[in-house]
């Protein structure tokens, strides 16, 4: 398995994102879901829950996991993995700010295209 | 006859004494109570409030001209004592002579002076009671330059205060780092970052040699040659036991006014309590144990066994939003180790002190939750070894010691309200349970805490646990969630009682074991913190669920719904048209009418929902709120308007109901039916809320049920008028929304508390019922609005879009 050079791309400004909260971006793979947690650390992971497929950036934020409005999964935003008794994971990518911008590693949805 | 009582000094000492004495004996003393302030007690603790402005004197006013009156003392205010004839048992003041058969000394202490050059100036002031606030306020022109000497509490409090009203501060302190008395020198250095950065300038290790100036105070001088230019000089660097009089009375003196357990003085026929005595060579400046002094001086005036016994107090300071706690003793020792953690980004810094396994010393700053259960350790001596690793993480990483939740009912104020149905203080229960009172119905019965409406039953039987420690077997109760120990009914009651006002200052008083809370209790705090608070909390966003977060339903595609709303069902042309249309031009995909008598658009994606409500709002639309724990729909039958068995216009007053509801938040949905007759076709008997109109009036009955559950309405009452039916459901939804636990609709809410009270509340008492509708209207005025026209700004439709669309990118 190889990884990718991580490709940077702004999507937007840190101050788009509430706190506690999260944006969607979509990309040719879906949408990702960019979360901003109470201490402005970001995180983005697939916004499908591995569950029904819910909106995950619709979700309460609380510490560094966010709970799916659909059916209460939980999710760590960290590891993308299910809390709990419940199993199952999404994607995650790097993100992270910069100068008040958020940026997005995009290799991998870049490369998962190509693949 | 009543024995002749004489009190030298009215502050909180001699004040919770004499509280006590006449809630025991009401009549066994005649009280003549001097005081050298022309003013009775008050509480000099939240003197730094009136200083900043935050609080008048009025609001920090402990017992006024009418308790005095009420319980016949007689009050010699601004009268100084000059003298006490021990021989003739006598006090001799300006006013003559006032014979005593038993005399309290409770004189309080004095700032000291340090004896330096100019202290005589005028603008040089003391800060210890109202009139030197007064004096500074007087002073704290926007601008003045202000200089405090001594980095204590007090000179902290009193450079806060003036800081925030505009004055250049400085603040000189002679040791090497502030507070030292009760800080460390790591948590002294935060302390000053912190103020630094408020704008205030700190000078430790630094020596005052003279205070400058020729009519008045002009500048500060140090023995290091520094000159701080001074408007304004507040001398804080100590305070001393008043005892002069006791001194010339020669009566037995340490440092202050001997006395023993009974706080009975060398002169058995006087007594001495507070900041002007030493009991077994200790000086007291907290007021927790001057109140336990009071209550031991109170029963030992009434020839009860009694005795005091210091306990060891911990100071919980909050110096102008710094959080700082310590407790015992951290002073570095021979066979004493530290537990030290740092985190400088977040300004959180905790030390413990260990010695032979037992901790004898705790200071926190930054994060100061964990305190009380610190304070616990020390205080019960327990052995730490087997936690030590993670000791300084506190109770929630302790695996079998989980947290406690009585720690935040310990650290409750006596005045604190526990019952709010009976107005009655956590000092009255302690009170009780004390006196003997040793079970929750023992309790109830004395007080009447818990016996109305019963929530806050769960937090009587904590004090009880807590006063009795392990005499008293709690019932285990259901936790609110898996972040703390606490009920819910239990949050309602400290988030009112303690005055806490936001999400993080209840999982802060309350010892919330997460870091952000949960799914689960997030929007029950939201909710209460609205319900309580509505003119001061502001609504988290993002502690709302979904629907509420986005005014829509989600559907299990993740798109929306859209309800608008049609007053009683009644619609019109031209609003079934922009319906109509908004489903058009949105490409909806299903319409469909909803059992609450209106409209619903399915299948709406989020980034159109903005453009659809503002067509919608277009056409006189609002929000339908088929999305909110809140007033949902009021269904009517059309009633004497054209229903030949129509008895009332119900469709009028299902309209007027709606419209007065409509906007309030609630702890779950709430929907009315108002039928124009007994046959009921709004099937109102199955609502929250249902009035059937009758011919000579209104019966509105509550508590139905038509979901899980299947339950007819209760009978609340029957009113003539349309008027009084109006206020009447106003204010029962507001009972509602005030005790209701978050998520329980009104029949279960009804079934805990009981029809019979809520009658009590709302129908039986127009001064409550009142009350209760104000308190809506307030409510009101803060939360009607429509959400739809909020959000639908052009300015905000960005935030509903994703934030970037990186399909595009990759097509080029």
């Amino acid at each position: 398995m190889t990884h990718p050079a991580a490709q940077w791309t702004d999507i937007g400004a840190l101050d788009d994102i509430p706190r506690q909260g999260a944006r969607v971006v979509k990309t040719p793979l879906g949408c990702v879901a960019v979360f901003r947690t109470a201490d402005d650390r970001v995180f983005a992971i697939d916004d499908r829950c591995p569950h029904k497929g819910g909106p995950l950036s619709e979700g309460i934020v609380h510490d560094n996991a966010v709970t799916c409005p659909l059916h209460a999964w939980v999710i760590s935003l960290e590891t993308g993995l299910a809390q709990g008794a419940d199993e199952g994971r999404v994607a995650t990518y790097a993100a992270r700010v910069a100068e008040g911008r958020v940026l997005l590693d995009t290799a991998r949805l870049a490369a998962r295209k190509a693949a | 006859m009543a024995e002749k009582l004489v009190v030298i000094g009215a502050g909180m000492a001699s004040g919770r004494m004499l509280e006590h004495l006449f809630e025991a004996a009401p009549d066994a003393f005649d009280v003549t109570l001097f005081n050298a302030e022309p003013r009775g007690n008050y509480n000099r603790i939240m003197l730094s409030p009136v200083l900043s402005g935050d609080k008048s004197y009025a609001e920090i006013v402990t017992h006024d001209d009418a308790w005095y009156a009420t319980h016949g003392v007689q009050t010699r205010f601004g009268e100084h004592v000059t003298k006490i004839d021990r021989e003739r048992q006598v006090v001799v003041s300006a006013g003559g002579e006032t014979p005593y058969d038993r005399l309290v000394i409770a004189t309080g202490s004095a700032p000291f002076m340090i004896p330096v050059v100019g202290r005589d100036l005028p603008g040089v002031v003391t800060y210890r009671d109202l009139d030197d606030t007064n004096a500074m306020i007087a002073a704290a022109r926007p601008g003045a330059e202000v200089v405090v000497i001594g980095g204590g509490l007090l000179g902290l409090e009193a450079a806060a205060g003036m800081q925030q009203r505009g004055c250049k501060v400085t603040v000189i302190h002679l040791m090497g780092h502030l507070m030292e008395r009760q800080l460390d020198p790591a948590a002294g250095y935060l302390l000053q970052k912190a103020l630094e950065s408020r704008g205030i300038t700190i000078h430790c290790k630094g020596a005052t040699k003279a205070i400058l100036g020729h009519e008045r105070a002009e500048a500060v001088l140090l023995e290091d040659g520094t000159v701080y230019g001074a408007d304004i000089v507040c001398m804080a660097v100590g305070i001393r036991p008043e005892v002069r009089l006791a001194t010339d009375a020669h009566l037995q003196i340490g440092r202050g006014i001997t006395v023993n357990d009974q706080m009975q003085t060398s002169d058995p026929a006087i007594y001495a309590l507070g900041e002007c005595v030493e009991h077994d060579g200790q000086l007291f400046g907290l007021v927790a144990p001057l109140y336990d002094q009071a209550r031991v001086l109170a029963k030992a005036l009434l020839g009860q066994d009694s005795a005091f016994r210091p306990v060891q107090t911990a100071t919980k300071l909050k110096v102008t939003g710094c959080d700082l706690f310590s407790a015992g003793d951290f002073a570095d020792g021979p066979g004493r180790e530290d537990i030290v953690f740092r985190d400088p980004a977040r300004g959180i810094y905790k030390r413990l002190v260990i010695e032979a396994d037992r901790l004898v010393g705790a200071v926190m700053y930054g994060d100061t939750a964990d305190g009380n259960w610190f304070f616990g350790l020390i205080k019960d001596g327990t052995d730490i070894a087997p936690m030590r690793e993670t000791l300084i993480f506190g109770p929630a990483y302790q695996g079998d010691t989980r947290t406690d939740p009585l720690a935040a009912v310990a650290a409750l104020p006596p005045e604190a309200e526990i019952c709010g149905c009976n107005g009655v203080c956590k000092g009255r229960i302690v009170q009780a349970i004390e006196g003997g009172a040793v079970t929750l119905d023992a309790v109830r019965a004395q007080t009447k805490a818990s016996g109305s409406c019963g929530t806050c039953t769960g937090l009587v039987e904590q004090v009880l646990a807590v006063t009795l420690g392990d005499g008293y077997a709690r019932p285990a109760a259901q936790p609110m969630c898996k972040c703390t120990d606490h009920t819910h009914e239990d949050v309602r009651r400290f988030i009112k009682g303690a005055a806490l006002k936001s999400i993080p200052a209840v999982m802060q008083e309350l010892a919330w074991k997460t870091a952000g809370g949960c799914a689960s209790c997030r929007p029950a705090l939201n909710y209460y913190l609205l319900a309580d608070w509505p003119l001061e909390y502001s609504d988290d966003r993002q502690s709302r669920f979904v629907n509420e977060r986005n005014h829509a339903n989600i559907q299990k595609d993740g798109t929306y719904s859209v309800v608008p709303r049609m007053w009683g069902g009644v619609t019109t042309p031209a609003e079934l048209r922009a319906i109509a249309d908004a489903a058009d031009k949105f490409n909806v995909p299903m319409v469909k009418v909803t059992g609450g008598q209106r409209i619903d658009l399915l299948g709406v994606r989020k980034e159109d929902l903005p453009a659809m409500w503002a067509d919608l709002n277009d056409a006189g639309l609002v929000s339908g709120h088929a999305y909110s724990k809140g007033l949902r729909t009021v269904k009517t039958c059309v009633g004497s308007e054209f229903c030949r068995f129509g008895t009332q216009d119900s469709t009028g007053l299902g309209i007027k109901l709606e419209k007065l509801l409509w906007g309030s938040w609630s702890p779950a949905k709430v929907k009315l039916g108002v039928s124009g007759c007994p046959r009921n076709c709004a099937e109102a008997t199955c609502k929250d809320i249902g009035v059937v109109c009758v011919d000579s009036g209104y019966e509105i009955s509550v508590a139905g049920a038509a979901g899980m559950e299947v339950k007819e309405t209760e009978l609340l009452c029957k009113v003539a008028s349309e008027a009084e039916a109006i206020e009447i459901i106003a204010a029962f939804v507001q009972l509602y929304r005030e005790n209701a636990r978050y998520l329980h609709r009104i029949y279960k809410w009804v079934a805990l508390v009981g029809l019979e009270w809520c009658r009590q509340q709302v129908v039986e008492d127009p001064a409550s019922r009142r009350a209760l509708y104000d308190r809506f209207m307030v409510s009101q005025s803060v939360y009607q609005k429509d959400p739809w026209t909020e959000h639908a700004r052009p300015e905000q439709r960005a935030e509903w879009r994703p934030l970037a669309d990186l399909t595009l990118e990759a097509a080029e």
